[in-house]
């Protein structure tokens, strides 16, 4: 005798329209407001004249890394090869992709990461979902995405948030924790207020901490964009997938070539934004 | 200054000093780190020691039944092995440990009972704390550092610059505001912290091992500085140290601790000459007396002295009614003159000259804080008793060879008897 089949497919089935349609308005607020930032963003970098953006890149390169004129003419060289590929309009859309989620994933995963660090069992409820969320092939989240979404870039950003903000959520969290006893020990001495204690002793000390957590969430939205380009988020991914589908290696390797060059720009730029303190 | 309440003969000293109110006053004070505090105090007040009740409920008693009271402008030191409780017994103090017992009054305000709001005002206005590791925020200039207080109670920022600026020159750092506490030494460091301390203007500054990171030469300094700002500032101030040299050198009063609970209080000469028990005797026994006791302690009554308006003759008279060689000359004032021998009088007389052409001016002179160590060098090498005038140039005392070896003699056979 053959037993029923668990009817797992038609709950979520019966969940999804449950919650379309209870809470339809907001997915559709959601999706229109970041198809709105995207595009938006998208618009901006690319009114302005390619070789006009090229410049202030390298200028804002030199500039954050303390005037290292070798990594500003790398940066140039590499952004005019992009645009010499004719990839840049794609590559702004990526960027404005990367940035949009970046942006996103930090806004949550920063002030979350404070919480943790103050919050004993706020930090120990996080910890599995965290561990759920790096572990999870990236692929998984796709599908919630999408359904709720649909395709275009929208999914793609929910996926990327998702996917980059662990990192910088435990590197805050962890930042925090690391300010050493003394310090707050002044901070409490002093007379501080526990909002002056956040923002001028432990934020501030842990900031290169936190920001080596914000550099990982950019590298790793970067690298989401050629999965996230699968459910049709656009840019230099897409460029990848095709490559692949066709098995057209030259195609493939310009686009990847060119994601490389902006992660690396990317790099170099949140490294380099807050400048290192020799403790005591 | 310590030495300033002690001389000989104008003995001004805590007695007189007990009229005024104290600044802080610790009673009572107990605390327990662990689980359960209340058990552990049940066990404690039915008599068990501090190993009993850790071995019986995993906490410990940091703090036994702590009392004592400081006075405005006294540097009071808490001293003792580490793990004695020092540290926990400072924190206390502006609560950055709460005491599971007992009472803390500063100014006459329980801070125990006080809401996180009085405590906040309490901690700004009379408290400054000093840290053993330095604890400078390590992404704000030194003078961003110094201003840090008064940020925080939120005044502008010209304002608290400008007062930064004012107390970075006097803790002799002129010019360093710009720099970044890591391009600093660590005794210049330590300046920071304690600039950090002084620019809210507290009344009381909390001092935990403030030295105990600097090697030796620049801890002398800093103690030296120390004792300078103290006597021109005239704050209250809390010392902790493991080191009895920077107990004996800084305090006015010393509180000896062990185990939570303090051994002895007492002013450094009571606490070496007159120690409560074998712990506080094993503790100070290793004291170079010449480094402990000052000229104060050691000189006598500069009688008799020849004032300057009178002549040879006079002095000489004195001389002999005294049998002594010389005889120092002082001006109504009793300002210090100089010396006159015995030979050098008898000639004058014979010959009709004047004091002045047989004042000698050349003379040792020490202040009366000096140490015994630096006083027993200059004697050596002159012919003369060593003078002790303050800062003003009044004669307070004289010190003879024989004075400074009764003195240790003295010190040496009280030591060994108690022991």
């Amino acid at each position: 005798m053959q037993l029923p089949k668990l009817p797992v497919g038609e709950a979520v089935e019966a969940l999804v329209d449950w919650i379309e349609e209870y809470f339809g308005w907001l997915l559709d607020g959601i999706s229109e407001g970041l198809r709105f930032l995207v595009g938006g963003f998208q618009d901006l970098l690319l009114i302005i004249p390619a070789l006009v953006l090229i410049l202030l890149s390298s200028v804002l390169v030199w500039l954050v890394t303390r005037r290292d004129t070798r990594l500003a003419v790398l940066t140039a060289l590499g952004l005019l090869l992009v645009w010499n590929l004719g990839l840049w309009d794609l590559a702004m859309l990526t960027l404005a992709l990367v940035i949009v989620s970046t942006v996103l994933a930090l806004a949550i995963s920063i002030p979350v990461g404070i919480a943790a660090a103050g919050s004993d069992p706020l930090n120990a409820a996080l910890r599995p979902v965290l561990d759920l969320m790096q572990t999870m092939p990236s692929f998984v989240y796709l599908i919630p995405a999408v359904i709720f979404f649909g395709l275009g870039s929208v999914p793609g950003i929910i996926a990327t948030v998702v996917f980059a903000m662990p990192p910088a959520l435990r590197l805050t969290n962890l930042g925090i924790r690391q300010v050493p006893t003394e310090l707050i020990e002044v901070a409490d001495a002093f007379g501080t207020t526990p909002r002056q204690k956040l923002l001028k002793v432990q934020i501030p000390v842990a900031l290169p901490t936190i920001m080596a957590g914000v550099n990982q969430c950019i590298m790793l939205a970067l690298s989401m964009t050629v999965i996230a380009s699968m459910i049709g988020a656009g840019g230099l991914g897409y460029r990848v997938l095709v490559g692949i589908q066709r098995v057209d290696i030259g195609m493939g390797f310009e686009a990847g070539l060119a994601i490389v060059i902006i992660a690396i720009i990317l790099d170099r730029i949140t490294q380099n934004l807050v400048p290192q303190h020799e403790n005591r | 200054m310590k030495s300033e309440g002690s001389v000989i003969f104008e003995k001004i000293s805590i007695e007189d000093a007990t009229q005024l109110q104290p600044i802080v006053s610790v009673k009572g004070l107990t605390r327990v780190f662990g689980q359960d505090p209340e058990k552990a105090l049940a066990l404690h007040r039915s008599g068990r020691s501090k190993q009993e009740i850790y071995e019986e409920t995993g906490s410990t008693l940091a703090l036994n039944n702590v009392s004592f009271e400081v006075m405005p402008g006294e540097t009071f030191v808490l001293m003792g092995l580490s793990g004695s409780g020092k540290s926990t017994l400072l924190r206390c103090i502006n609560r950055l440990i709460d005491p599971t017992e007992g009472e803390i009054l500063i100014d006459g305000e329980d801070i125990v009972g006080m809401s996180q709001e009085e405590l906040r005002a309490t901690r700004r206005r009379k408290l400054g704390m000093i840290f053993q590791s330095f604890a400078l925020l390590p992404h704000r200039t030194v003078l961003d550092n110094i201003a840090f207080g008064l940020e925080i109670q939120g005044i502008p920022a010209d304002e608290r610059h400008r007062k930064a600026e004012e107390v970075l020159q006097m803790v002799g750092l002129g010019g360093y505001g710009a720099s970044m506490p890591g391009e600093l030494s660590g005794g210049m460091k330590q300046r920071v912290g304690l600039a950090r301390a002084l620019t809210s203007d507290p009344d009381i500054l909390l001092m935990d091992e403030a030295f105990s990171a600097l090697d030796p030469l620049i801890r002398r300094d800093m103690q030296d500085e120390l004792l300078d700002l103290q006597q021109r500032l005239g704050k209250t101030i809390i010392f902790v140290t493991h080191d009895l040299d920077e107990a004996l050198k800084l305090g006015d009063r010393i509180a000896l601790m062990k185990d939570g609970a303090v051994v002895q209080i007492g002013t450094p000469e009571e606490i070496l000459t007159n120690p409560e028990n074998a712990y506080v005797e094993k503790f100070v026994a290793d004291v170079d007396l010449t480094r402990v006791l000052s000229a104060s302690d050691v000189m006598r009554r500069p009688e008799p002295v020849a004032q300057c308006t009178a002549g040879p003759r006079v002095a000489l008279h004195l001389m002999e009614e005294h049998d002594i060689q010389g005889i120092f000359v002082v001006t109504r004032q009793r300002l210090l003159r100089g010396r006159v021998t015995l030979d050098d009088a008898v000639e004058a007389v014979k010959k009709g000259k004047q004091m002045t052409d047989i004042l000698i001016t050349d003379i040792p002179v020490v202040a009366p804080d000096a140490s015994l160590g630096d006083i027993i060098s200059l004697i050596v090498e002159s012919p003369y008793p060593v003078a002790v005038a303050d800062d003003t140039g009044r004669l307070r005392g004289v010190i003879s060879r024989g004075a400074i070896l009764a003195a240790l003699a003295r010190k040496g056979e009280d030591t060994h008897a108690a022991s």
